[in-house]
């Protein structure tokens, strides 16, 4: 085959390399790039985080609208402090919201979601929620259902 | 007692002889003196390890895939939790199946054949004549080969990790019914791009650099006969297996759980 031929192919190969990394990357990592300075940071305690971790989703009516960035142990009041990370795009969201950590499915991964408030005041980065609801803990529910029946 | 020390004795020196040629070898060709001009070379080997060795890599990669989500599916749906079935197919491809199995193949497919080629030409005194009229053989022959290697290893990985998950997919989604975009989100939330996705790109890199380096060694330290390049081909493949699987246990034991 000719030289010309050949270096065309492996240029070719490279590129499906590539690629294919792209994909990994974005379709199946969920890599995203630069797409941190477009957003902003608010806090949520919360009693019970469940199984809460880095990278869960924050949502709106089931849209995805940011990212659990960071949990940490409060030390004055020993509870869960979670930042979020918000696009940049969804600014108004009222400050007298309501964070809740939902599963999604009956098994499924936890999420935050949000449900709005009426307040005319929005976030900026670095409020916090002051109304939380914690996650269901399966245990618990069944702890108390059979409580009850005693 | 004396002829058991002596056997002792000559093991230990072809072991140790081996070893240190194959390092020589790896050494020269590597590090002395990388030449630009060398640049054709290593694209016409690329061709030859890589690009002819992605219809082989992409068929199988979609083939684990598919098998990988019939069979997780199966398993899954018992406990209501197929929308995990993309996570644990990426997660298995991208960290373990794509670099192994594509690193086995490339054994397979392309180091028998450099170790082959090599063979023969030092069967046939081409590597000897190179000698004669001041051409490096080492430089000329066995440095092209392992940076093509290098290059082509990580890159079958990926469109092998890349072609499964999509083969799974088409399985799961397409054909099994499981929910597209819990497939979808369960698997980005699950796959860390730094610590799967580049811990398995590092396995394939050391993979191919073994895989070539034992066959280019293979090759240039074979016997010059027709029975020593047919022994010095089935050692690469052997040789290169066992080391893939070996080395990968470590390699996990080392990047995964530290």
């Amino acid at each position: 085959m000719q030289p010309r031929t050949i270096e065309i192919v492996v240029g070719a190969f490279i590129l499906a390399g590539i690629l294919a990394l792209a994909v990994l990357a974005v379709r199946v990592s969920g890599f995203n790039v630069g797409e941190t300075t477009g957003t902003y940071s608010v806090y949520a305690k919360f009693e019970n985080i469940g199984g809460l971790v880095v990278r869960s989703k924050v949502s709106i009516s089931g849209v995805v609208v940011g990212r659990v960035a960071e949990i940490t142990l409060d030390p004055r009041t020993m509870m869960a402090l979670v930042r979020m990370e918000i696009n940049g795009d969804v600014s108004q969201i009222s400050t007298d919201s309501t964070a809740a950590i939902l599963t999604e499915g009956l098994l499924g991964g936890k999420y935050v979601g949000l449900s709005l408030g009426a307040d005319e005041e929005f976030f900026v980065d670095g409020d916090e929620f002051y109304d939380t609801q914690s996650a269901v803990v399966l245990e618990e529910l069944i702890g108390q259902f059979l409580l009850k029946q005693f | 007692m004396v002829p058991y020390l002596r056997q002792l004795g000559q093991l230990t020196l072809r072991v140790f002889g081996t070893v240190g040629r194959a390092g020589r070898v790896w050494w020269h060709a590597v590090w002395r003196r990388p030449r630009l001009r060398n640049l054709p070379l290593v694209i016409a080997q690329i061709y030859q390890l890589g690009v002819l060795s992605v219809v082989i890599t992409v068929l199988s990669g979609f083939s684990i895939g598919a098998v990988l989500a019939l069979q997780g599916y199966n398993q899954l749906v018992r406990y209501g939790s197929e929308s995990a079935l993309g996570l644990g197919v990426a997660l298995v491809l991208v960290m373990e199946i794509g670099p192994v199995v594509s690193a086995l193949l490339f054994a397979g497919r392309a180091g028998s054949a450099v170790t082959a080629e090599i063979g023969l030409a030092k069967a046939t005194e081409q590597l000897s004549s190179m000698e004669m009229m001041g051409v490096d053989p080492l430089q000329r022959i066995i440095s092209p080969r392992l940076w093509a290697g290098f290059i082509s290893m990580p890159i079958l990985a990926l469109l092998f990790s890349a072609v499964g998950i999509w083969g799974a997919a088409l399985v799961g989604v397409g054909w099994l019914g499981v929910y597209e975009g819990a497939f979808w989100s369960v698997m980005q939330e699950g796959v860390d791009f730094v610590s799967h996705v580049l811990k398995g790109i590092v396995k394939s890199i050391v993979f191919g650099a073994v895989v070539t380096w034992i066959a280019v060694f293979e090759g240039y330290d074979a016997e010059p006969t027709s029975e020593g390049i047919a022994a010095a081909t089935t050692r690469t493949v052997v040789y290169s297996s066992v080391s893939i699987l070996v080395l990968d246990f470590f390699l996990t034991l080392v990047m995964f759980n530290l």
